[in-house]
């Protein structure tokens, strides 16, 4: 089966500080793969570099055939990559329905003249930017709160419509950084069903970091474990479970 | 066309009407008319610095260096180039040609500041301002800092007038769409603006470059009316004023640019009376005004005239209510 992201070799230094090191990924579409590892491992630098928010000392991204490194944020994702992130990043000032419909921003096909103007076709596209971005909040079940600011929904609200924005940048893969940071087991639940449902829905691969043994478990196909920069298991998440560096990278080494 | 596009259409011809017949039957008395055309010159350098510093979240300290742009370009081509021959001919393209000569300009202060992130625009618009007023002290063909004069009184109310309803036409329609949501996304996080794929560096030349346009638009406007420029009139303390009546009306609202310049211009002109200590009036009505509402009196609300109506939300009160209960 194609590949649909390939990384190899991914290195990066913060200073003299090796954050990722020699890190290799092969993900093919409809998968679930996790990304785990104690705090500090690199995780989120991992994301980072994959997005273009800092760019790679060495080693390969490859989206689809196509070479990411070296690309600006903005590209990568209009390629079709989204992403959340693990504080939430919401543009708190602005509603609900505008934080989805900038998540739209490299959909709409009309250029500053017609925004200018009002023409035809910006109608057009801003009716069907913002009927879809209704629909989005229709199934993150966000409806009431289309005209309030970001900023006044409930933390669990906040979460979703994080993810609801970058799905409505219509991606093939998902990139979620801790999205069951701060939650309580109910909560936990319903994120893994609400999960399991994306993939199928928007017809998403998924690729996320987590901190919490239990989410990972759950729903991910194949697991990676990073512990300082350096890839520790690669498997399932059965292996994993049992897997002796694992297990001293997140309790410690015995005593002998 | 709709009824109630048909009737803005109306309104604003009205408005034509009323400013050449105010400037025309002698009602108002010089010294009026020309503090209302300040009042309109203003509201266009507010508008246009607030697209950059309210709607955008940065902090672009020297909109009186393009303004001094336009209004120098526009002089020497109404004066050197045509030799004030068919004035309201060449008025109108003069102005356009000052504010597209300015925003060109413009590219080179936004070019390097916005390739990083920071607070580097601050700094190079305060050093460009200073700039500005410097090179022009030192041209002697250009009167050097005894200034430049010869310019026909060619602005008048009904121009003013037409240039304060393009910026806001031009403000209104750009904030109502796509590109004004990614520009208020870059004021609320360059980051993730970023990663919803806004190109957000293009993005902020963009906008500055359009707010260039019409400080120079201002500028010729000023131009035109002072009929004498001199590089002292664009010197920091002007690019202060603005920047108050930015913050005073509000940032990220037009309502608010149009109230902000408005009341800054009048009162100003009122306290007269009082002499230097006039001056005091203006920063002293800002610290209070940061401290009681620190966005401004329109802080980023809309008078909902002015919003396009498919964007128009009237969110009920029990509606309201629901939601922040719910919190």
């Amino acid at each position: 089966m194609l590949s649909l992201l390939q990384i190899e070799g991914l290195t990066h230094f913060f200073g003299g500080l090796k954050a990722v090191s020699d890190f290799n990924l092969e993900l093919s579409g409809g998968e679930v793969v996790g990304l785990i590892g104690p705090n500090g491992a690199g995780k989120t630098t991992v994301f980072n570099l994959i997005t273009g928010v800092y760019k790679p000392s060495a080693g390969q991204i490859r989206f689809e055939g196509q070479e990411l490194v070296g690309l600006q944020s903005c590209q990568i994702i209009s390629t079709g990559i989204a992403r959340t992130f693990q504080t939430i990043r919401l543009f708190r000032d602005l509603t609900v329905l505008d934080n989805v419909r900038l998540g739209h921003f490299s959909q709409a096909r009309y250029g500053i003249r017609d925004a200018l103007i009002r023409s035809g076709n910006f109608r057009d596209e801003e009716k069907r930017i913002k009927d879809k971005a209704l629909e989005l909040l229709e199934a993150f079940n966000l409806t009431r709160y289309a005209y309030v600011q970001a900023k006044a929904l409930p933390y669990g609200e906040q979460r979703r419509l994080e993810i609801a924005r970058a799905l409505s940048s219509n991606p093939k893969l998902l990139l979620l950084d801790e999205p069951a940071a701060g939650m309580n087991p109910r909560e936990i639940d319903e994120l893994l069903e609400r999960i399991a449902w994306l993939k199928d829905e928007f017809d998403l691969t998924i690729f996320l970091i987590e901190h919490q043994m239990r989410v990972v478990m759950g729903i991910c196909e194949r697991i990676t474990v990073l512990d300082f920069g350096e890839t520790i298991a690669v498997g399932a998440p059965r292996e994993i479970q049992t897997h002796p560096r694992v297990l001293e990278a997140y309790l410690g080494k015995e005593v002998s | 066309m709709g009824p109630k596009s048909r009737m803005t259409l109306v309104l604003v011809l009205l408005g034509f009407v009323l400013c050449l017949f105010l400037e025309r039957s002698g009602l108002l008395s010089a010294y009026v008319l020309q503090i209302s055309m300040y009042v309109g010159i203003n509201i266009i350098l507010t508008l246009s610095l607030n697209l950059v510093n309210g709607y955008m979240g940065e902090f672009s300290v020297g909109h009186a260096g393009f303004m001094a742009i336009g209004a120098y370009v526009s002089s020497i081509i109404t004066v050197r180039v045509f030799h004030n021959q068919m004035g309201p001919l060449v008025f109108p393209l003069a102005v356009i040609v000052a504010g597209i000569v300015t925003a060109a300009t413009s590219f080179v202060v936004a070019f390097p500041s916005f390739r990083t992130r920071g607070d580097y625009l601050a700094i190079v618009t305060l050093a460009f301002n200073m700039i500005v007023k410097s090179v022009l002290e030192n041209i002697d063909a250009l009167g050097g800092p005894r200034g430049f004069m010869g310019m026909g009184r060619l602005t008048n109310l009904a121009n003013v007038y037409a240039w304060c309803l393009v910026t806001i036409f031009v403000v209104r329609n750009l904030v109502y769409s796509n590109f004004g949501r990614a520009v208020l996304s870059i004021r609320e996080d360059e980051v993730a603006s970023n990663l919803v794929s806004v190109n957000t560096r293009q993005m902020k030349i963009m906008v500055f470059l359009i707010a260039a346009f019409f400080a120079g638009i201002a500028g010729a406007l000023f131009a035109h009316v002072m009929q004498f420029i001199n590089p002292r009139s664009f010197a920091i303390q002007k690019s202060t004023d603005i920047l108050v009546m930015v913050y005073l009306g509000g940032i990220g609202s037009i309502f608010g640019s149009v109230l902000g310049a408005t009341v800054c211009t009048v009162l100003l002109e009122l306290l007269r009376p009082l002499g230097v200590w006039r001056w005091v009036v203006g920063p002293i009505m800002l610290v209070v005004l940061m401290i009681c509402r620190p966005t401004g009196i329109m802080g980023l609300k809309e008078l909902i005239g002015l919003i396009p109506r498919e964007e128009r939300v009237l969110v009920k009160k029990e509606e309201t209510d629901v939601v922040t209960a719910s919190n």
